[in-house]
């Protein structure tokens, strides 16, 4: 079977990102960009999908500027066969990226989504969910575990208070919590290979998908400061703070 | 305009955050009407009629919505929700799942994990782990919603709307309900609690966990942990606080042994009053806290549990 893994580029997660002066947006000029870490879960799961010999083929995709090419390279220099990117220059909402990859998903006809539960950046947590919509095809999100028997998949997820397991109809949408893997690391041979592999680049005109939002961002300012507050010498000096200054306990 | 609330809820128990998420819905203003979708949920729907405000509970009854699988209930959701100008419900883990769906299935974009009302299509939400607050405005003629809980002040419950009941059924047949594995607990849920007593890499291991429980036991408060406890293994990860785990504001935070990484900030920032344990004077845990003391915590925290 094929599976589709849907990525994005995102800016590391190990930078402190700050907002411009004129509040338009975060600043992400020369800043370090890496493959959202949920992404690499989901890559890393297609792979072992692949080991298991349930998958047959690993297709990664991504939508964004040229530069998202070296995500799609880290993907297959991981695992996967092939990749497309559809190719923007514009901010690209969740629910028009689902358009997308729906197209995507027509043409290819996966049986298996794989993605990440969110972005690091628009922390949305929206495009998987909204990809098994439009499509039709059944959910499985936050999984912690993934079982593939047959047309169906047993899918552990991560609830509140803790876990669900269900079994979904394939084709589906599966999006990857954290603890689903721990991603391998590219090897240099396979960095080297990755090189060659075929990558295909589209619009999204070519999808017939116009890239508009009807959501817009007004604004972007850092998160209200917490002040410092005191040091105390003691737990008794705690305490009687507790109990008499902030009256908590 | 007119508001559904979509009532969070887990074996005929409303969610508490509910009434969280009718608060979010008044500061938009309008009608305000809850749907509660499961599987023998009468009594949730009997909460949710009393929660100020609300003027209508609509329940949808059936096995076909038992356990909230994503395909049914966003069948049922998108086919009422399309008569509302705003669809909310809380981010808590059934919210998150089913939400974008209707949102698509409606066409229209979601506007994830709310921290305040602008106005009724403008609206504040945290970006890049809370480093960042945008305000968003959108265009679309529903707005399908999820809220931040600890956000909003929940509304009394003392109302008293009607309740009627809903014949929509319909199953998807895409999914099934297998098992459930909850972590039983008498101690209050942590996303709820007054108090929250965490333990951090500096506990060490889950033997030592031991006196973060019992100091929580002692306060009558939840217990949670830091990214790197869970990652050691010490407790499970149902108790993360953090982006990328629960979001708490409790009236009092006491972080044992927590350095204070950035992601475990966004998820413990806006409690009232945060007290910080920890060996090591530098950590930046210490710049949030309203009282900080430098101490070893295998000390500190049984001495504090003797002496409130």
């Amino acid at each position: 079977m094929k599976v589709l893994v849907p990525v994005k580029r995102v800016v590391d997660y190990n930078v402190k990102v700050r907002v411009k002066a004129d509040q338009s947006d975060v600043d992400l000029a020369n800043v370090k960009m890496s493959m959202n870490p949920f992404c690499e879960i989901a890559v890393e799961e297609a792979v072992r999908l692949k080991e298991k010999g349930t998958a047959t083929e690993i297709i990664a995709v991504t939508i964004g500027s040229k530069t998202a090419q070296e995500q799609l390279r880290t993907a297959m220099a991981l695992g996967a066969d092939r990749s497309i990117l559809i190719e923007t220059d514009e901010a690209v909402d969740s629910l028009t990226a689902a358009k997308l990859f729906a197209k995507v998903v027509e043409e290819e006809q996966p049986q298996i989504v794989m993605m990440g539960k969110q972005s690091i950046d628009t922390d949305n947590n929206q495009t998987p969910q909204m990809l098994a919509g439009l499509t039709g095809m059944s959910q499985g999100m936050f999984a912690s575990k993934i079982e593939v028997e047959g047309d169906k998949a047993k899918v552990t997820r991560e609830i509140d208070g803790g876990l669900q397991t269900i079994e979904v109809k394939l084709p589906a949408v599966l999006s990857a919590d954290l603890r689903l893997n721990e991603p391998r690391y590219a090897k240099l041979p396979n960095i080297m290979k990755a090189k060659k592999k075929p990558l295909d680049t589209k619009t999204p005109a070519d999808y017939g998908v116009e890239v508009a939002s009807k959501l817009k961002t007004l604004k972007v300012e850092p998160p209200a400061e917490r002040s410092a507050g005191i040091k105390v010498g003691s737990v008794d000096e705690l305490v009687d703070k507790l109990k008499n200054e902030a009256k908590v306990v | 305009m007119s508001i559904l609330v979509v009532a969070d809820h887990h074996d005929n128990e409303l969610a508490p955050v509910t009434a969280n998420v009718v608060a979010a819905a008044k500061a938009i203003g309008g009608d305000i009407q809850v749907l509660v979708a499961g599987e023998n949920c009468q009594a949730a729907a009997e909460a949710a009629s009393k929660l100020d405000g609300v003027s209508k509970v609509l329940v949808a009854d059936n096995a076909v919505y038992g356990h909230q699988l994503a395909e049914n209930v966003a069948a049922l959701l998108a086919e009422i929700g399309k008569d509302f100008s705003h669809l909310l419900t809380a981010a808590t883990g059934v919210g998150k799942n089913v939400f974008p769906r209707v949102a698509a299935l409606l066409d229209v974009n979601q506007i994830s994990e709310i921290i305040a009302v602008e106005s009724a299509d403008t609206f504040k939400r945290p970006i890049y782990a809370g480093n960042a607050i945008a305000t968003v405005q959108s265009e679309d003629a529903v707005k399908v919603i999820t809220v931040r809980g600890t956000s909003f002040d929940p509304v009394a419950d003392t109302g008293s709307a009607e309740i009627t009941a809903l014949d929509q059924a319909t199953d998807a047949g895409l999914s099934s309900f297998v098992g459930e594995e909850l972590v039983a607990s008498d101690r209050p849920e942590l996303t709820a609690a007054g108090i929250v007593v965490s333990g951090g890499r500096g506990v060490g291991s889950a033997e030592g966990f031991d006196i973060i429980y019992k100091l929580a036991d002692k306060l009558g408060g939840a217990v949670g942990a830091s990214r790197a406890a869970v990652d050691a293994g010490y407790v499970p990860n149902d108790m993360q606080v953090g982006q990328t785990g629960k979001i708490v504001a409790p009236q009092l935070y006491i972080a044992a042994g927590i350095s204070g990484a950035i992601q475990h900030l966004a998820g413990m920032k806006d409690s009232k009053v945060i007290v910080a344990i920890n060996k090591d004077e530098e950590a930046p845990i210490f710049q949030v806290a309203d009282y900080g003391l430098v101490a070893d915590l295998f000390e500190a925290v049984p001495e504090l549990e003797g002496k409130l």
